[in-house]
């Protein structure tokens, strides 16, 4: 599993990911092959139990701040008050209602965590084609260079790049995207080593198509699956960074409702009794990264076999 | 081996000290300018004896924020958060084996998808939401845990195991389901081979197999992920420090970055970056110890 001089998180990942060279290359994905994927994707109870979830949310975050009382409204009389009829999660110390902090507080980590993702993904696939296609100088020296960025772990490359350039949004996504990037490019490149000695790639060289064109038109469709792969088994982890971002006061700045934020704001109260502001925003915190993931799963069982 | 060393030690080693610090985005002069101020402008082996004889000396520098030399900060912070950590992985090392080998032995059964599903969640779950949920549960509700994990000074081993078992048991939550992963990988894998069946068939009781046979061969890519998580664990440990208000290496670098304590930033970098590359280092070690396969590969 691991060879001595190469990263051993790699041994890690590929068992999570399955080995993206074993997916295969399955010729023609665009027709019978991509459609029976997705037919095992609709039939898989995880990935549906998943996305039901994950709908639930997305709908909280559209259409929550119509339902719910004003998530800011600050009430200094009815401060921590505990779950009732009119307030069925609480008030936080502030007085404002947690039901409607937790329901609105969808907004921030979605829009957040897929964008980093989308970003990462798209870095890294792009940095992983290069790298696999081309082998030789260029690929030894972006090798290298992932090969540093995974020494450390990402909460705390995260955190220092948000402490040099500020807590905002944008800094939150550049951050965990770039941070996902190489680790993306890995599994990517080592799809791509093994689809580049296919005929198909040959064919495509000696109709002496344009580099791009071999790269993004023939190789890329075929390295889909483990891209997938990767795209929602790294949102798993950009729900769980972000999340611990923001309750380390790097992400999402207050007054704003945001789940890693309320924990953080109200977790110094819990030996005073006051659970609710805590334990709601973590169970949805929860409730997030296990759909995410089931979906992950379900992902990987039908794209990997 | 030894070229194994020099090879992590330069991957982990920061190239670009102030745009490390200062991230990717940051404006070339601020870069060249913190350089300059951290020295770190010079050719890289006058910094690389400088740091040698600093570290040789003891000496790291001082800490901006606190005004005390850092290598004083550093090694008891270092000692606390090691305290933490081999707690965890003391409780978490065999609970994962023993999940591993019963997933993989009931491989696609009830119990597998339990533990797999289980795991899974644990791990995707991130340490804070873990550690006010046991806060609430244990300290709150059951009254039985201290919700610091900052022992009084001249604590007995045992008062102090009460004070961090919490915040061991949040790390534990996040690093079962990796390992677990992959001793079930290993397990499952080692169970199909050949050894194993010729094991069972010249008539082997079931535990002498598992134990003899299939544990030896399935735990090899279990100490791999070990080793990892310890990099990873430092990440967890601001977390779980910051919220246990415990003087670790991880609060020490969180206070370090909210206060932009570069000297003290630097060196508690540095410090997970080596501390993660003996990690590295004592796995690759343990494995060809453990695999006559690689050992015998290496001697040739």
């Amino acid at each position: 599993m691991s060879v001595p001089g190469q990263p051993l998180s790699s041994a890690f990942d590929e068992a999570l990911a399955g080995t993206p060279a074993a997916a295969g290359p399955v010729r023609d994905k665009g027709g019978s092959a991509r459609r029976e994927q997705f037919a095992r994707l609709r039939r898989s109870k995880t990935f549906i139990a998943g996305a039901a979830i994950i709908g639930f949310w997305v709908l909280c975050a559209i259409f929550g701040s119509l339902v719910v009382q004003d998530p800011l409204a600050a009430n200094p009389i009815g401060d921590l008050q505990a779950p009732s009829v009119d307030h069925l999660f609480g008030t936080d110390r502030l007085g404002r209602d947690v039901f409607a902090r937790v329901i609105v507080g969808a907004q921030g980590i979605l829009i957040t965590a897929p964008l980093a993702t989308v970003l990462g993904t798209v870095l890294g696939t792009v940095l992983g084609l290069v790298t696999g296609y081309f082998r030789g100088a260029v690929d030894d020296v972006l090798s290298r260079i992932i090969d540093a960025f995974l020494a450390l772990p990402v909460t705390i490359v995260g955190m220092l790049a948000i402490v040099a350039l500020g807590p905002s949004k944008l800094t939150v996504i550049c951050v965990v995207g770039l941070v996902f990037a190489p680790i993306i490019a890995r599994t990517v490149r080592a799809a791509v080593l093994g689809e580049r000695e296919m005929d198909y790639v040959a064919a495509a060289r000696l109709r002496n198509e344009r580099t791009s064109y071999v790269l993004f038109a023939e190789i890329l469709p075929n390295v889909m699956g483990p891209v997938m792969v990767e795209f929602t088994v790294r949102l798993g982890y950009a729900v769980f960074a972000i999340a611990t971002l923001s309750f380390l006061g790097f992400g999402i700045q207050p007054p704003a409702p945001d789940w890693g934020l309320q924990v953080a704001e109200h977790y110094g109260l819990i030996n005073g009794g006051f659970w609710w502001a805590v334990l709601f925003p973590a169970a949805a915190i929860t409730s997030l990264v296990i759909a995410v993931n089931l979906v992950a799963d379900g992902v990987t069982q039908a794209f990997e076999r | 081996m030894l070229s194994i060393i020099i090879f992590l030690m330069a991957q982990v080693l920061p190239g670009d000290v102030a745009r490390r610090i200062l991230g990717p985005f940051a404006d070339q002069r601020a870069v060249d300018v913190l350089n300059h101020e951290l020295g770190t402008d010079r050719s890289l082996l006058t910094q690389y004896l400088d740091w040698i004889g600093g570290v040789l000396t003891g000496d790291l520098g001082e800490s901006q924020s606190l005004r005390r030399p850092v290598s004083e900060v550093l090694w008891p912070a270092l000692q606390n958060s090691a305290k933490l950590a081999v707690l965890a992985f003391v409780i978490v090392v065999p609970l994962a084996v023993l999940g591993g080998v019963t997933a993989a032995r009931h491989e696609g059964r009830l119990r597998d998808r339990i533990i797999s599903i289980g795991g899974l969640s644990a791990t995707a779950i991130p340490e804070f939401v873990w550690a006010v949920t046991l806060l609430i549960v244990f300290s709150l509700g059951l009254g039985l845990f201290p919700s610091t994990a900052q022992f009084p000074d001249g604590a007995g081993p045992l008062t102090q195991l009460e004070y961090l078992i919490l915040p061991a048991l949040c790390l534990v939550f996040v690093l079962f389901g990796y390992i677990a992963r992959m001793a079930r990988a290993g397990t499952i894998e080692a169970l199909d081979a050949d050894y194993t069946r010729t094991a069972v068939i010249k008539g082997l009781p079931e535990r002498t197999v598992i134990r003899r046979h299939v544990l030896r061969n399935s735990l090899l890519p279990t100490i791999a992920v070990v080793a990892t998580q310890i990099g990873y664990l430092f990440g967890g440990l601001v977390v779980v420090e910051f919220i246990f208000n415990y003087n670790g290496l991880g609060q020490l670098l969180f206070r370090a970055a909210q206060t932009k304590d570069f000297p003290l930033l630097q060196s508690s970098v540095l410090l997970i970056g080596v501390v993660y590359l003996v990690a590295t280092l004592v796995a690759d070690i343990l494995y060809s110890v453990l695999n006559p396969r690689v050992r015998l590969g290496s001697a040739e």
